[in-house]
């Protein structure tokens, strides 16, 4: 007969271990406030900063003590590098807050339905809404979607399954056109296209411009998806009788699914909130315009450029609202992509 | 099922002369196959370069319809490059290049104008690692190749059963047959990949080392399945274990290279290689004393 074992974790930490750490974590709390409040220093990232270096001095001289150098210099290294972490997170959680916190005031339960067509910019809040700008979004993201997936997943698959001769240069091309700036692409479609042909505002302008700087991510993306595919389905695709065309389309592509749904995601990301080529090409109305193929759109970085640029406290207080919008707008879209790529092959 | 033009099925029965073929129609006789069909595949003189490195020199091998060839020899001989010379996986690496001919049922496979694809979906090929579509369940796989050479069947059903029956994997996953293929083991990956490669109906399997990533029992189901497909079925299989070779095997073919380009040195009955081999570096290879 031998003892019934039950699970244990030797190497977990004890009672004493947690209470001497909370105690460090406290002390090193009150220490900054101390010192911010005995000297000069000032701000709130002081607070943090002295914090990080005072919990790190504090665990390192105990770990010193207790178990020795090498110890000391592990403890101090692992704060410094939850310290990097958390420089990192703060201006993000910083803008969320600060985008909340005066975003919020400018929601009201019209916004989502009205656009400004009708309101003034030193209107009370409650007046008119961004309908327009989001319409004008949606359109602009949708356009630049439909024109840049296939030219783009195309220009992948010519790198990395066709192999052709002037992969070389076209992967350079591709790479240097991925860090044009915005504004280069909007000059490029208002003096090549919009002044000579249509000499006119539309979401389809706007969305030209995006075209151009969505391309390279999702083609870039998609190449390094694409070569993490084994060679090995290719051939086996092969190997059944099946033509190159009809091995990528049913192997190929497939098996990179979700990679390249993240690199449509990446695109839309970069060009979601783009406002360079949206203030030269789209013309920013305030109206619902039906119409992508004419007449001047609204969106929502013109809406918030544009409300910024009035002045008055209740412009910007509908500025705060909008930047809010294209944020929740843009964290929708990320949502909904991942859940498509996530999405379980059906049968 | 892909039927075979009933006149081919007569060529089987009149094999071109010589030994080789004479031993096959006599192992013909004892187990009775009418299913495989054809004259074999032979291959005249083949060589094989990768870039400027010359790898295989001179291979003149026939493989009589329903026979099993195992091609045994050390790394680097040459073996996988002249499997994959047979139907065309060769020129899918860059720089590669051949002399030669192959001959399926005396056509020759590189001729131009041949469609490259129909060559493939006669030869048929598994590979050393298993490789099932990832994206794809366990019956979507074993019916891709019907899906990716467009071919129309009268009956899915009755297909994905015998190629499963056939590759010894049905009861396994009679049961889970939408579930997705990495889901099975090695072995049952490989015997899918079998599954898949049965189901255009090849008059030719080429195995490249079917078993090596497998355990010892996978690796008795799928001799298994090589004995009984021998039946409706030329097999060229590539190995390195010699009891493999000697298990399920008619003939035996030993390449070698010194340095140089891959070369056969010996093809004769398997028995003959591993009683009586007539060449030297053969017998110190069987034995055991190199390689």
């Amino acid at each position: 007969m031998s003892a019934v074992a039950t699970p244990q974790k030797p190497w977990a930490k004890r009672p004493v271990d947690r209470i001497r750490g909370f105690a460090f974590f406290i002390a090193s709390i009150l220490f900054a406030f101390g010192l911010v409040a005995a000297t000069e220093i000032k701000g709130k990232l002081a607070y943090a900063f002295i914090f990080f270096v005072a919990y790190g001095v504090l665990t390192a001289t105990f770990a010193f003590i207790s178990r020795g150098a090498p110890a000391a210099k592990d403890v101090f290294i692992s704060t410094l590098v939850s310290l990097g972490a958390v420089l990192t997170v703060l201006p993000m959680a910083s803008i969320l807050f600060t985008v909340l916190q005066k975003g919020l005031p400018g929601l009201h339960f019209g916004i989502l339905t009205n656009d400004m067509s009708m309101a003034t910019s030193t209107d009370p809040i409650a007046t008119g809404g961004i309908l327009h700008a989001i319409t004008g979004t949606l359109t602009l993201v949708t356009l630049a979607l439909i024109m840049s997936i296939p030219i783009g997943i195309l220009t992948a698959l010519y790198l990395t399954e066709v192999k052709g001769k002037f992969a070389g240069p076209i992967r350079f091309l591709v790479q240097a056109m991925s860090g044009v700036p915005s504004i280069v692409a909007g000059l490029f479609i208002l003096s090549a296209v919009l002044y000579p042909i249509t000499k006119n505002y539309s979401a389809f302008m706007g969305s030209l411009a995006l075209t151009i700087l969505m391309i390279p991510t999702i083609a870039r993306t998609s190449e390094e998806v694409l070569l993490l595919i084994p060679n090995d389905l290719r051939e086996a695709g092969t190997a059944l009788g099946g033509t190159q065309w009809r091995t990528v389309a049913m192997i190929v592509l497939p098996a990179a699914r979700s990679g390249l749904m993240t690199a449509i995601i990446l695109g839309v990301a970069r060009i979601a909130g783009e406002t360079a080529p949206i203030l030269l090409l789209t013309g920013g109305g305030d109206k619902v315009n039906p119409n992508p193929f004419s007449g001047s759109v609204g969106s929502l970085p013109y809406y918030i450029w544009k409300a910024f640029s009035a002045g008055s406290p209740e412009a910007i207080t509908r500025a705060w609202a909008g930047l809010l919008v294209l944020m929740i707008v843009v964290l929708i879209l990320f949502l909904a992509a991942r859940a498509l790529s996530n999405r379980k092959v059906s049968k | 099922m892909i039927q075979t033009p009933e006149s081919e099925k007569e060529m089987s029965t009149s094999a071109q002369p010589g030994s080789l073929a004479s031993v096959a129609n006599a192992k013909q006789a004892r187990t009775q196959p009418t299913q495989a069909t054809g004259t074999g595949l032979e291959a005249r003189g083949i060589h094989a370069w990768f870039g400027k490195n010359h790898v295989l020199a001179n291979i003149n091998l026939d493989f009589a319809a329903g026979s099993v060839t195992a091609l045994i020899g050390p790394s680097g001989c040459g073996k996988s490059t002249f499997i994959r010379t047979l139907n065309r996986m060769h020129e899918f690496i860059p720089g590669a290049a051949m002399a030669g001919e192959v001959l399926l049922d005396g056509k020759e496979v590189y001729a131009p104008g041949v469609d490259v694809t129909k060559i493939r979906l006669q030869i048929g090929m598994v590979f050393q690692k298993p490789n099932p579509f990832p994206s794809m369940t366990i019956g979507e796989n074993v019916l891709s190749g019907l899906k990716l050479a467009q071919l129309k069947v009268a009956n899915k059903d009755e297909l994905l059963e015998s190629c499963l029956v056939r590759a010894g994997l049905w009861n396994e996953v009679k049961d889970r047959l939408d579930a997705h293929g990495g889901s099975l083991s090695g072995g049952q990956q490989q015997r899918l990949c079998i599954a898949r490669a049965l189901a255009v109906s090849p008059q030719v399997l080429l195995m490249d080392e079917p078993c090596s990533s497998l355990d010892p029992g996978s690796t008795l189901r799928i001799e298994e399945t090589i004995r009984e497909l021998s039946d409706s079925m030329t097999i060229v299989i590539v190995t390195h274990n010699m009891q493999q070779a000697a298990r399920v095997s008619d003939y035996t073919a030993f390449f070698l290279s010194d340095g140089g380009p891959g070369e056969m040195i010996e093809v004769a009955r398997t028995s003959e290689i591993f009683s009586q081999p007539k060449d030297q570096r053969t017998e110190n290879y069987v034995t055991g004393r190199f390689g």
